[in-house]
């Protein structure tokens, strides 16, 4: 750390290490320094002006926002001169924003306005006419309205600089001067919204939000986006019982601010028109909607004969229920209806990293890591569409500690940009790569090791041997698709292990067996799709399927159970890189149930309930603190912030079964397991689709 | 384009080749002491050199008048990045037209001061940034600079002498912001003209952020003669603290209109009475703005001083670029500082909030009231919108709309107020 300096701001003695900016070190010690352009993370601009400040012995006022600290100075942000130069700076603003802001989405939580109310001055002396331009959409979830601009350049900023894309630019001059998409009308970018997010002024504005309320009318419910592992904070405003707006402005979280297009958009499959509200059952070959308590008690009934006349079960869980349900499934399927023949789509080889790490601590990488380490090497995969947040993440380690990025990917990826190193190699020989880095990699001081799936098996147990010859520290990060791909393979949803990474004892069959076995008696799906391209091979298996829509695989069921989203339940997931994070319930749908709840209630039709337990997520979490491998986490320190599990720290009790791992290779631009309800994301997709962008995302 | 007729009390030393047949080529110039310079500083330490312009007292050119010699000093001599040398002809300031007769009727001695410069610093490649407008002055630099590099003079063996520099021109896209240097720099490596953040400064982190002086036309074109005969010769032709010679920019109302070489320190109403003939149409003189449009106006009663960077200085204005505006007793003040506020509305680049909004404000005001809608309100409103602007922008721009304004609405109050009785 650089050496600490004292000064004063405003009589106050303060210190901060050498080379802090004045406005940080301020608003480090709670004194606001007003500003619009400076935006923590983002390369300076010093344009708005708004952050003057008087320092003794220079002779004009400085902006606070470049001028770093420096032993012995005196700042001053609160004299007449000060004072008097914010007011005119935002009279200045004032003379061309509209002031349409009973009808702008930013009211009530406009930073123009927060200024105008602390700073500003009681009267408008301007009487001329204001510059007006048309209101333009660049894309179908991006609108500009020029007039609103205050040219603060946070959005070209976060595109270029934190999105790596650069899809936003300056035309024109002075007063005419508008921010303008890089390719003639239209966005050619990953439809992040980040430019919305972080425009100060209602001037970006969010085609799915835009009109659709006041901001004070929303509740914010923080919980975690449902779509890929990396496990973004989001937090959804909900108005009456709707979702009206994803975002993550507190900065709450593992990902700040960040969220992509999935995150920020894609939360509108929950109210599609074909969600299911209904239990279904199958009548003369037909499914027609039932009451819960019917089709509840025909379940239990059919899987208590069939468990008494020893009939074969097939489980098949999810990647996007929570850990809770997740435990509590493995738990009804091997203690009530006994049976290991439960599984899940493996996504990444999690298993065979935690069997070659055995013996070792702290070798799991958290998404912190991605932004702390001083080098990153990726493995596989395309970072910037699959797992949008690490990327943001490795690019903001670049900017701000010159991180050296290496890429072993089978195409071009955006982490070339900036990469030390990027190596082509096919999918799958990934790692022959690895002696050709061996000198680079050495001379780091730490680093991250990030695979996709094109690493299992042996793969791993090579990397990982390279890894730990290297001599740094090294940790490691096996990527996988799903919010809770993670959680669904720390609690078991395998044959051959329990959670914990236990061995099973007995193993059962995979998701594979399950479906071609033509003996199966009774198939229970929860949360997945395994009839989406098979068909099942046993012709007279009761299947039951809890899912919130009619899947092919729900077609194909006898009864229908219809779920919550992860959007409408409580409870905890954990991310691809280990950290258990609490979701929360935002909104529920009518007629549908958690699938906690649902395991819950067959259990207690069954007789059974006792001996699951009771079904409410903190139950089911106390009990797995207790049971499971590496989750002994107090809720509270959940509630506070992801943190990392810590999973066996010896070999796995059985052989990892890396044939099964298969990423569906989903990214932002593919409709995915909940995406193709999402319009809005198919929107933006077809529209992308549209413009043919460049290959490469580059 | 033929320049003006000289006067003889103009003292031509940058200009004393202008008028020679066929002055712009190379054969011309080394016939009248051209390169000589160079040879001579071919054999100066990079000390002499800067000391020797230092001694000059040689100020920058392009409008501040920062001291020259003092300014290559700052360039950091162990620096493992490459040097360049840039050449702001952006001339742009309304006013002034010097730069363009200069590379015209001249462009040898530009590329002898840039060279010169070079061996200063230790730069090895100079790019000329020349004004958008200035089209055909590309050409005439792009040929000098062919003559100069088939004669040996420029390429990676200069005079001979085992000494590489490299020169080439780079065209602006018209837009007076690009004449503040960070901004030009900026233009020049591509981008949107909009000047950078200061510290660091050019010499340190200019072109491609490597150390690189940046001086005007006028500035480079001083060095020859500074080195050829003696900081001494120059320093003497002005006064004090204000070496050598100026050239002064007359237009607006005086019968001779012109760019006039004349000594630093040369009085304000001589130049006008004498070398431009007075007042055209016999007029009574009301106002001056000595310097380009951004220098405060002089009423006529304060033009009696001498023309260097502190005497102007003194009097609450400025000598610029050496842009002399004379405007007789028939000019109509507001009329003159909206012109003025419509040229810098335009030219701002938007970078920052009270320059962007202020010159369009001022600008919509100005108009309003010389259409005859002011209020006596508006002429205070005025005078605060641009002290509001004043010191308080991200560079200079924002203050050379302003001050001018000011002082036509502190000197000229009433003719403010007749349009709002009217």
């Amino acid at each position: 750390m650089a050496d600490l300096v004292k000064f004063t701001i405003d009589g106050r003695e303060l210190e901060a290490p050498a080379g802090t900016l004045v406005i940080e070190a301020a608003r480090q010690n709670g004194i606001e320094i007003p500003s619009f352009c400076y935006y923590e993370g983002y390369s300076l601009q010093a344009a708005c002006r708004m952050c003057l400040v008087e320092v003794e012995r220079m002779p004009k006022m400085q902006v606070a926002c470049t001028l770093p600290v420096m032993a012995n100075m005196v700042v001053k942000t609160d004299t007449e001169q000060v004072r008097n130069a914010r007011k005119y700076t935002l009279e200045f603003l004032l003379s061309n924003h509209p002031l349409d802001c009973p009808v702008c989405d930013k009211g009530g939580e406009c930073e123009l306005q927060d200024m105008v109310f602390r700073y500003g001055a009681g009267e408008s002396r301007f009487t001329e006419t204001k510059l007006h331009v048309d209101e333009q959409q660049w894309s179908p979830v991006v609108f500009y309205d020029a007039p609103r601009c205050i040219l603060c350049f946070r959005c070209v900023r976060a595109c270029d600089e934190g999105m790596g894309v650069g899809a936003l630019g300056v035309v024109n001059r002075g007063a005419m001067s508008l921010i303008a998409p890089n390719h003639g009308d239209h966005l050619e970018c990953d439809e992040c919204g980040q430019c919305i997010d972080i425009c100060p002024v209602g001037a970006l504005t969010s085609g799915t939000y835009r009109y659709q309320t006041r901001p004070w009318e929303m509740e914010h419910v923080g919980t975690v986006c449902t779509h890929c592992s990396d496990g973004c904070k989001t937090t959804l405003g909900v108005r009456g019982d709707e979702i009206v707006r994803g975002n993550n402005r507190d900065r709450s979280g593992i990902n700040g601010e960040f969220l992509c297009a999935k995150g920020r958009y894609a939360f509108d499959f929950y109210n599609h028109s074909e969600r299911l509200q209904s239990p279904l059952m199958k009548v003369n070959g037909k499914l027609e909607p039932v009451s819960w308590s019917t089709a509840l008690k025909a379940v239990a009934t059919k899987f208590s004969s069939l468990q008494t006349s020893g009939g074969k079960f097939g489980v098949i869980g999810s990647n996007q229920t929570t850990n809770e349900e997740n435990y509590y499934l493995q738990k009804f399927a091997r203690q009530v209806l006994g049976t290991n023949n439960i599984d899940h789509r493996r996504t990444g080889d999690v298993t065979t990293l935690v069997d070659a790490l055995s013996g070792k601590t702290g070798k799991l990488a958290a998404t912190t890591d991605f932004y702390e380490t001083p080098a990153v090497l990726v493995l596989g995969a395309d970072l910037a569409v699959e797992h949008p947040f690490l990327s943001f993440q490795i690019r903001a380690n670049y900017r701000h500690h010159a991180a050296h990025v290496y890429a072993v990917t089978p195409d071009v990826v955006r982490e070339d940009q900036y990469s030390v190193q990027s190596i082509r190699k096919p999918a799958g020989t990934e790692i022959t790569a690895l002696e050709g880095l061996r000198s680079a990699l050495a001379a780091e001081s730490g680093l991250v090791i990030a695979f996709s799936d094109s690493v299992k098996g042996a793969a791993v147990h090579t990397l990982v041997e390279f890894g730990e010859s290297l001599g740094i520290p090294v940790k490691y990060a096996a990527l996988v698709d799903y919010t809770n791909s993670r959680g669904a393979v720390d609690f078991g949803l395998t044959p051959e292990l329990l959670p914990g990474f236990q061995a099973s004892g007995q193993v059962g069959l995979t998701t594979g067996e399950i479906v071609t076995a033509t003996d199966l008696a009774a198939l229970w799906v929860i949360g997945d799709n395994p009839l989406q391209s098979a068909t099942l091979g046993s012709t007279k298996a009761f299947v039951v399927v809890q899912d919130m829509f009619l899947t092919e695989t729900a077609k194909n069921a006898d009864v229908v159970l219809p779920s919550a989203s992860l959007y409408e339940k409580n409870g905890t997931v954990t991310n691809g890189c280990g950290e258990v994070q609490r979701v929360k319930r935002a909104v529920s749908t009518l007629g549908t149930k958690p699938d906690l709840e649902i395991i819950g209630l067959i259990a207690k039709e069954m007789g059974s309930a006792a001996q699951m337990g009771p079904w409410s997520p903190d139950a089911v979490y106390n009990e797995i603190r207790s049971k499971v491998n590496g989750y002994d986490i107090p809720l509270p320190m959940v509630l506070m912030g992801a943190q990392q599990t810590a999973p066996v720290n010896g070999r796995v009790g059985v052989e990892p079964r890396p044939e099964l791992v298969r990423s569906a290779k989903e990214n932002l631009f593919t409709s995915g397991t909940l995406g193709r309800y999402s319009k809005i994301l198919n929107s933006v997709i077809e529209r992308r689709a549209g413009h043919a962008p460049s290959e490469g995302n580059s | 384009m033929p320049y003006n007729q000289p006067h003889p009390l103009e003292v031509r030393v940058l200009t004393r080749r202008f008028g020679l047949p066929n002055s712009q080529s190379i054969d011309t110039y080394i016939a009248n002491e051209g390169y000589q310079a160079l040879e001579k500083a071919t054999a100066m330490s990079q000390e002499e050199i800067i000391n020797e312009v230092k001694a000059s007292g040689l100020r920058g050119r392009g409008g501040a008048g920062f001291p020259t010699g003092m300014k290559w000093g700052f360039v950091p001599r162990n620096s493992p990045k490459p040097k360049y040398i840039v050449v702001n002809a952006d001339e742009s300031e309304p006013g002034t037209c010097k730069d363009r007769l200069l590379i015209e009727y001249d462009p040898h001695q530009l590329i002898e001061g840039i060279m010169i410069a070079g061996l200063a610093v230790g730069a090895q490649q100079g790019y000329i940034y020349i004004r958008g407008e200035f089209r055909y002055l590309i050409g005439v630099m792009d040929k000098a600079i062919d003559e100069a590099y088939a004669r040996g003079v420029l390429g990676d063996n200069v005079l001979g002498k085992g000494i590489k520099f490299h020169l080439a021109t780079h065209s602006g896209a018209g837009a007076y912001e690009c004449g503040e240097e960070s901004a030009l720099l900026e233009s020049f490596e591509g981008k949107r003209g909009n000047p950078r953040i200061r510290p660091p400064f050019p010499a340190v982190a200019g072109a491609y952020q490597c150390p690189t002086v940046l001086n005007n036309v006028e500035t480079f074109c001083a060095v020859p003669t500074i080195i050829l005969r003696g900081a001494k010769y120059f320093a003497d032709l002005g006064s004090p603290k204000n070496g050598g010679t100026r050239l002064f920019c007359l237009s607006g109302h005086v019968n001779r209109p012109g760019v006039y070489e004349l000594p630093m320190g040369f009085n304000l109403l001589r130049l006008i009475n004498e070398v431009g003939g007075g007042v055209r149409n016999g007029k009574k003189l009301k106002a001056v703005i000595p310097g380009g449009s951004s220098c405060p106006v002089l009423k006529a009663d304060e033009c009696d001083l001498a023309m260097d960077f502190d005497t102007v200085a003194a009097a609450k204005s400025m000598l610029g670029s050496g842009g002399v505006v004379v405007m007789d007793e028939d000019t109509d003040i507001v009329k003159a500082a909206l012109r003025i506020m419509r040229f810098y509305a335009h030219e701002s680049c938007g970078w920052c909030i009270p320059c962007r909004e202020g010159t369009t404000w001022l600008k919509k005001l100005l108009q309003r009231m010389d259409d005859g809608m002011g209020q006596r309100s508006d002429i205070v409103l005025i005078g605060d919108l641009s002290k509001n602007m004043l010191g308080r922008t991200f560079c200079p721009l924002g203050d050379a709309a302003a001050m001018p304004t000011i002082a036509f609405v502190e000197k000229f109050r009433e003719e403010f107020e007749a349009k709002v009785a009217a």
